[in-house]
């Protein structure tokens, strides 16, 4: 269609000072254009040259898979990020299965069954629930989560890593439901009428044949839940107690996110506190990066469909 | 309505008086399961609304809405935290918009490189999918070491301006695509130029999504704290943006700051539900203006 329409542009008889501005303007869309390229490239730099300095330093093997993380101590600090990447993948993993059912259903039941005016109360929730600002999980998280936690499971301190699962499983419902259902609502009629024309029950076509052909959808849908579950770092913050302990449920626990937003605020600038705080970054970036890749393919498999 | 009534005939084809145990078995579980699940995803927001409301509202008056907190008189106030959220607010709107709008516009009328633009979109999902506290470093290095801003409201709107920017070019783009190419194809052939084609036929028919992103783009910016905290400050004191360099200097906490501050540092769990209330009559504003605007859009 461009090509098409340019002949028009150039050839044409116009009044001068409507031509005038048509070069400019092209030059500021195309700069404009090209900025989200300029800002990813930006990020991409940045986070590889001030996170590698400290990965140097501390050696990789050490870095990734040392279990001790001591960045404060006087004689003997130590930058082993192993707990924080374990808890990261655990949290994000439990959060993945207790969020993933509960919005695959809620996703089957807006699509297919709910009555018009019930999915649009539950469609609206749902929004809400996506638009409430992660501090607001985090701090309802703190009040009531962690003391139920604590006196449930008789602990000392409720703050936990099983307080951080549920606040995230909380946290990726809404995304979860709402890609799922698109893809389940994008899943062509026929597929279901042949179904029930052979008998099944419309329960048993939704189960075994529309969410089947919906599923590069919802798988899309899960791996866009690991990533914001990965990347989540205020509401956790408030809930996981934040000791660099090896992960497990009942204990305080740092993410990945959390360590950097731990110690962000009063690590000296130019230290090697402060550095590793940026490998850290840099390790949390190629996590995003891998899962956004998967994103696209799933993505891209639902299209060519 | 075709749907419906699909529906209704394949519930009179199979009874479930005529299915066997196992599958009658399966149905009941099915349909359990999904009324279990939807339900749950209600109450849990009924739940959370609750308790900040129970817990927040009895903090809320007018006094705390409009004073900053004071030592002195002993009262608390987020009057500053709101004029922060303001101000990021309007400065992050007025730098992303431009860049956002302009970079759809050139991807739906100028690109005519079909892997060009889909390595821009590729750029701009990759965007979206970054988490804040990454925007927070960046940013941090970027705006406030780098540039020299230091921790001020304005580095933190820059950080913001990349984080909103996907938002933007995402919704502009599809309701650029929604202008239909006749339209286009007219004012072409009357002898317009591309951009004052742009201007006077495509921009005004998609203004309305355009104020769909710029609402998704506010929500965004209410809703972040991360990025905030690590490059706006959190000083919980009145800024005056109109003294000499008052724009460029000032440096504070906005709500969601505020929230964390009293919620985590001063574990004054009271404001902070109270500062929650204000957050979530937001957030609903937003969602209301949101809905709006999508029907309108659906109209045409």
């Amino acid at each position: 269609m461009n090509e098409s329409a340019t002949p028009v542009q150039e050839g044409g008889k116009k009044p001068r000072s409507r031509n005038l501005l048509e070069r400019p303007m092209q030059a500021v869309f195309t700069v404009c254009g090209f900025i989200a390229i300029a800002f990813v490239l930006l990020i991409t730099v940045y986070l590889i040259i001030s996170g590698l300095p400290a990965i140097r330093e501390i050696g990789l093997w050490d870095f990734l898979f040392g279990t001790r993380w001591a960045s404060t101590h006087k004689t003997d600090p130590a930058y082993g990020i192993l707990p924080f990447i374990l808890t990261s993948i655990y949290g994000t993993a439990g959060a993945i299965l207790i969020g993933v059912p509960i919005g695959f259903f809620t996703a089957v039941y807006l699509a297919k069954v709910a009555p018009p005016r019930v999915a649009g109360v539950i469609r609206t929730a749902v929004d809400l629930l996506a638009g409430i600002p992660s501090v607001v999980y985090g701090l309802v998280g703190m009040m009531v989560l962690v003391p139920a936690i604590r006196e449930t499971f008789d602990l000392a301190a409720g703050d936990s890593l099983l307080a951080a699962i549920i606040v995230l499983a909380v946290m990726i419902l809404p995304s979860i439901i709402s890609v799922s259902e698109t893809a389940l609502l994008a899943v062509p009629r026929e597929y279901e009428e042949a179904s029930l024309a052979l008998g099944a029950t419309e329960l048993e076509t939704y189960f075994r044949v529309s969410a089947p052909a919906a599923k590069s959808g919802i798988a899309a849908a899960v791996v866009l839940g690991v990533g914001r579950a990965i990347g989540e770092a205020m509401a956790i913050l408030m809930v996981a107690g934040n000791v660099a302990n090896m992960p497990s449920l009942f204990s305080s626990v740092r993410f990945l996110t959390t360590a950097i937003a731990s110690e962000m605020s009063y690590a000296s600038v130019g230290s090697l506190q402060r550095n590793a705080l940026y490998s850290i970054g840099l390790v949390l970036f190629l996590f995003i990066m891998c899962i956004n890749v998967v994103l696209n393919l799933f993505l891209k498999r639902d299209k060519e469909k | 309505m075709e749907k419906t009534a699909s529906r209704s005939a394949g519930k009179s084809r199979v009874k479930n008086g005529n299915l066997s145990p196992r599958r009658r078995i399966y149905e009941i579980v099915m349909r359990a399961l999904l009324y279990i699940s939807s339900g749950l995803t209600v109450a849990l927001l009924l739940f959370i609304i609750g308790t900040i409301l129970v817990d927040g509202v009895p903090g809320l008056s007018w006094q705390f809405l409009t004073t900053q907190e004071s030592v002195i008189n002993d009262t608390n106030g987020i009057l500053p935290a709101i004029q922060n959220t303001l101000y990021v607010i309007v400065v992050t709107l007025i730098i992303v918009l431009p860049l956002g709008v302009g970079a759809a516009i050139y991807l739906t009328e100028y690109a005519g490189n079909r892997r060009l633009v889909a390595a821009i979109e590729y750029a701009t999902e990759t965007l979206a999918g970054i988490p804040s506290i990454l925007y927070a470093l960046v940013g941090m290095l970027v705006f406030c070491q780098m540039m020299g801003l230091g921790k001020t409201l304005l580095a933190g709107s820059l950080t913001l301006v990349i984080m909103t920017l996907p938002t933007i070019i995402r919704t502009t783009q599809e309701s650029l695509k929604t202008v239909p190419q006749s339209y286009r194809e007219g004012a072409l052939g009357l002898g317009a130029g591309r951009w004052h084609m742009i201007r006077t036929i495509v921009l005004p028919s998609s203004i309305d999504g355009i104020v769909t992103g710029c609402i998704l783009a506010i929500g965004r910016i209410v809703g972040e704290s991360a990025v905030l905290m690590f490059t706006a400050g959190m000083s919980m004191t009145m800024q005056d943006f109109f003294s000499s360099g008052g724009l460029i200097d000032s440096s504070g906490a906005t709500l969601t700051v505020a929230l964390y501050v009293y919620a985590k540092e001063r574990a004054d769990f009271k404001l902070a539900m109270s500062v929650a209330v204000v957050l979530l009559c937001i957030t609903l504003c937003i969602n209301l203006a949101a809905k709006l605007v999508g029907k309108r859009l659906k109209k045409k």
